[in-house]
């Protein structure tokens, strides 16, 4: 497979980027002055990230929220125009073929906001299930996205687009305008902190990035952007959600709509099917724990670790781990085999990050 | 590019050892360091263990990894800069002064012999 590249790579070769494979794109992990500095900017400041790689697709007709219905695991039905919601595309087993994230345009149209890796399958799925009158178009190759995060981050925002902000509430969208170019806007993201999503069409991200850059915002790469997810418990496909993987282990309930039937919910609904759950786990100590390591209490195997690093913001190694449900997130001390050390921590509850601006009142921070 | 102090040996590994008397202090390279990323964990030796010339010394993790560190010259550890266990960065931003790992006292000066001198080893880093 060759790797594919996004519309900013000249931007982040500019910029002096260290680059690697994702989801079958070549994508900066980090630039000159280091993840923790991306990290602090996007926590304290502002910082922009690439993530055009990610997916959309448009579902179109008068019976695409009823299709979405059937196909998501949260309500779509009593989703408000201008409004978007988190949720997952499941298989017969209930397992996550990918988490999205679904914005409702009008009445009887939809925006989909995928992973990159799974971009064919989920198009696939979701086209071959939709009915006769539904329309799924794959936009991903159009639409540049990019990521605008951190507590400056709306001063430079209203500053850079024509309409304003003021009062752009947690997972509602607008649109809006680059110049002459029109955008959407979403307040969502990645981060935990106040910060936007921005979709445009591929030939202004170069200009929009520059004119964030320029007036203080901070390129920020995907290795802060693991660690900023990680520190508020937030999945990534492929590690804490997979096709077989139970969705409703992953805890993200609020995801999980019990009024309505979905494909899978038979599955993902049946509480005796989550025998393990997914669980923060605060390190003692600044050494990480690795994707796959076992998590012990009492010599006895009772989970496996999905993702850790080590937190600038606690100063220490946190991990997200599925553990046999009667331990987790209950601050029970674990030990974690990571190689030929011994690590040891405390399940908790996540976000590990507890003081994030990410459902702030906009207007404190115009 | 990276800096490479001219009073220093250096390792293919990415280690230098400054001399003064028997006693030799080691650290990473300013190469070594950028090529990590972010330090945010040191794995020292025990002061008094006896290292051995090319052989694992210590882990450092970054934010993007987990190096073995490997010891440049054989000796017994007088000293570990216990400063980097709360402030591991120090290695990134002065990696031949505040950044460094270990002393140890030098069982052979010959083993020194061994190890590429700045120019030899700036050719390296053009070589990798």
């Amino acid at each position: 497979m060759t790797m594919k590249t996004t519309v900013l790579r000249p931007v982040h070769t500019a910029l002096g980027a260290k680059m690697a494979p994702f989801g079958g794109y070549d994508m900066p992990i980090q630039y000159a002055d280091g993840i923790i500095a991306e990290h602090g900017a996007a926590r304290l400041g502002a910082a922009i990230f690439d993530t055009c790689h990610m997916g959309e697709l448009l579902l179109r007709g008068p019976s695409a929220a009823a299709d979405l219905d059937r196909l998501l695991s949260n309500d779509i039905a009593n989703l408000a125009i201008g409004a978007c919601r988190y949720g997952f595309l499941c298989n017969d087993d209930g397992g996550v073929i990918d988490d999205l994230i679904t914005y409702r345009q009008a009445e009887a149209e939809f925006m989909v906001v995928i992973n990159a890796a799974n971009e064919a399958t989920d198009f696939d799925w979701i086209a071959g299930r939709v009915s006769n009158g539904t329309s799924v178009e794959n936009v991903s190759d159009a639409t540049a996205k990019m990521d605008l995060q951190g507590p400056k981050s709306p001063k430079i925002a209203a500053s850079i687009l024509t309409h304003p902000i003021d009062g752009l509430r947690y997972y509602r969208f607008m649109r809006n305008y680059y110049k002459q170019t029109e955008v959407t806007i979403s307040r969502t993201g990645y981060t935990g902190e106040i910060g936007f999503e921005i979709y445009c069409p591929v030939d202004v991200a170069a200009d929009f990035w520059n004119d964030c850059v320029n007036n203080g915002t901070v390129p920020a790469g995907l290795g802060a952007r693991d660690i900023l997810r990680l520190e508020m418990g937030y999945p990534l496909y492929g590690h804490e959600l997979s096709a077989d993987r139970n969705a409703a282990q992953s805890g993200f309930t609020y995801a999980i709509s019990k009024n309505k039937r979905f494909i899978g919910s038979d599955k993902v609904l049946n509480t005796s099917l989550r025998d393990q759950l997914l669980s923060g786990i605060s390190i003692d100590g600044r050494r990480t724990a690795r994707r796959g390591d076992t998590v012990v209490i009492d010599d006895k195997t009772v989970g496996t670790i999905t993702s850790a690093c080590f937190s600038p913001t606690q100063t220490h190694a946190i991990a997200l781990a599925y553990i046999d449900k009667e331990y987790a997130g209950i601050n029970t001390t674990v030990s974690i085999i990571s190689g030929k050390n011994l690590l040891y921590g405390k399940t908790t509850v996540t976000p590990f990050h507890k003081n994030g601006t990410v459902r702030a009142d906009i207007n404190l921070y115009l | 590019m990276t800096q490479i102090p001219p009073n220093l040996k250096y390792s293919q590994t990415h280690e230098w050892v400054r001399l003064e008397n028997d006693a030799a202090t080691v650290g990473i390279t300013a190469h070594a360091q950028d090529t990590l990323g972010d330090i945010t964990f040191v794995e020292f030796p025990k002061v008094g263990a006896q290292l051995t010339q090319n052989h694992e010394s210590g882990v450092i993790e970054s934010v993007k990894a987990a190096s073995d560190l490997m010891s440049p010259v054989s000796g017994v550890v007088t000293a570990v800069n216990n400063a980097l266990d709360s402030a591991p960065e120090a290695i990134n931003d002065d990696p031949y002064g505040a950044g460094w790992l270990y002393t140890v006292k030098l069982a052979d000066a010959s083993e020194l012999n061994a190890l590429m001198d700045a120019a030899a080893y700036e050719k390296f880093l053009e070589s990798e």
